[in-house]
């Protein structure tokens, strides 16, 4: 499998994701933003970070970034594209999932380790976990707090699409387990095809004991092991 | 030259945290104030030779895809000659 990460000027989470795939025996390797193809690769990920500054919204100015429009012929054609954090947000920019990311309810920058459920384990990147599954995985954003107006929000359920949801440590998506105001404590979503995934906690934070936790593991088994099929 | 004046605000329908900070800080130092939402504002100066229907044809094409983001986000301008 090909892993691409895309680096972006302000990008700061490249570093701990080629780590992390490392970690879990991939190679992994960086993709300049000027680049103009992302041909040959498998998996793009859009890695966490402050592309541009966050100048004029987050995600707002990478999202006409040179490697953009490939990354979107990719995606448009079946291949993986993952998200984490900034790159969840450029991704709702550019128009690969739907929603958008604002600033926090409380206000407050917020790094801490967060609850998530995962809501829907039947996919390419969340296949290794349990449905329901309660896993602890870093968050890291200032602008997480996830909106999409009723009608996309109903879809968005009906469809399956919201994989993961901020919980308390014994799993309710309730007031107390949502940490940033997200509609419907949601924290990640995917692409109707379901090979676009976007949320805002950082698994690659979360792949190793000594920095906390491995259950951020999953998501990058998931990716790899259906590879293998 | 012409300098457009852009100001790109929340949609009503959407919960502002940092307004509402504001709003609250403001009315805790006795200020008469109901509400107050936090936008943003920006200072577009075009190149020269276009004509007002380029002009505004060109900041829609900006403020609509660029400057703001239309599931969030609206826009106004206003469009001035600067001698």
């Amino acid at each position: 499998m090909k892993i691409g990460i895309v680096r972006f000027p302000g990008s700061n989470c490249e570093t701990d994701c080629l780590e992390a795939w490392r970690v879990m025996g991939a190679a992994a390797e960086m993709i300049w933003h000027q680049e103009t193809s992302v041909r040959g690769y498998d998996l793009v990920v859009l890695p966490g970070g402050f592309s541009y500054g966050d100048y004029l919204r987050a995600g707002a100015i990478a999202r006409f970034s040179p490697v953009m429009p490939d990354v979107i012929r990719h995606a448009r054609e079946g291949g993986l594209v993952w998200g984490i954090c900034n790159g969840f947000q450029i991704l709702t920019e550019c128009g690969l999932l739907p929603g958008a990311l604002l600033r926090n309810s409380g206000l407050c920058f917020i790094c801490a380790p967060q609850y998530l459920r995962v809501e829907n384990a039947a996919t390419a990147f969340t296949r290794a976990y349990a449905p329901g599954q309660i896993i602890s995985v870093p968050i890291n954003h200032g602008e997480g707090n996830y909106y999409i107006d009723a009608a996309g929000l109903r879809e968005l359920e009906e469809e399956g699409r919201v994989v993961f949801r901020y919980v308390t440590e014994d799993g309710a998506a309730t007031g107390a387990g949502n940490p940033n105001g997200s509609l419907a404590n949601i924290s990640g979503v995917r692409n109707r095809a379901g090979n676009v995934l976007g949320m805002m906690p950082h698994p690659e934070r979360a792949v190793e004991q000594l920095i906390g936790g491995e259950d951020g593991r999953g998501v990058f088994r998931s990716i790899l092991t259906g590879k293998e099929e | 030259m012409s300098e457009a004046y852009v100001k790109v605000t929340l949609k009503k329908s959407i919960l502002d945290p940092q307004g509402g900070a504001v709003e609250k800080a403001l009315r805790q130092m006795g200020h008469p104030v109901e509400a107050v939402r936090v936008g943003k504002y920006l200072e577009v100066t075009l190149t020269d030779g276009l004509s007002r229907a380029e002009q505004e044809a060109a900041l829609e094409e900006i403020c609509g895809k660029v400057l703001s983001n239309p599931v969030i986000e609206e826009y106004a301008f206003s469009l001035e000659e600067r001698l």
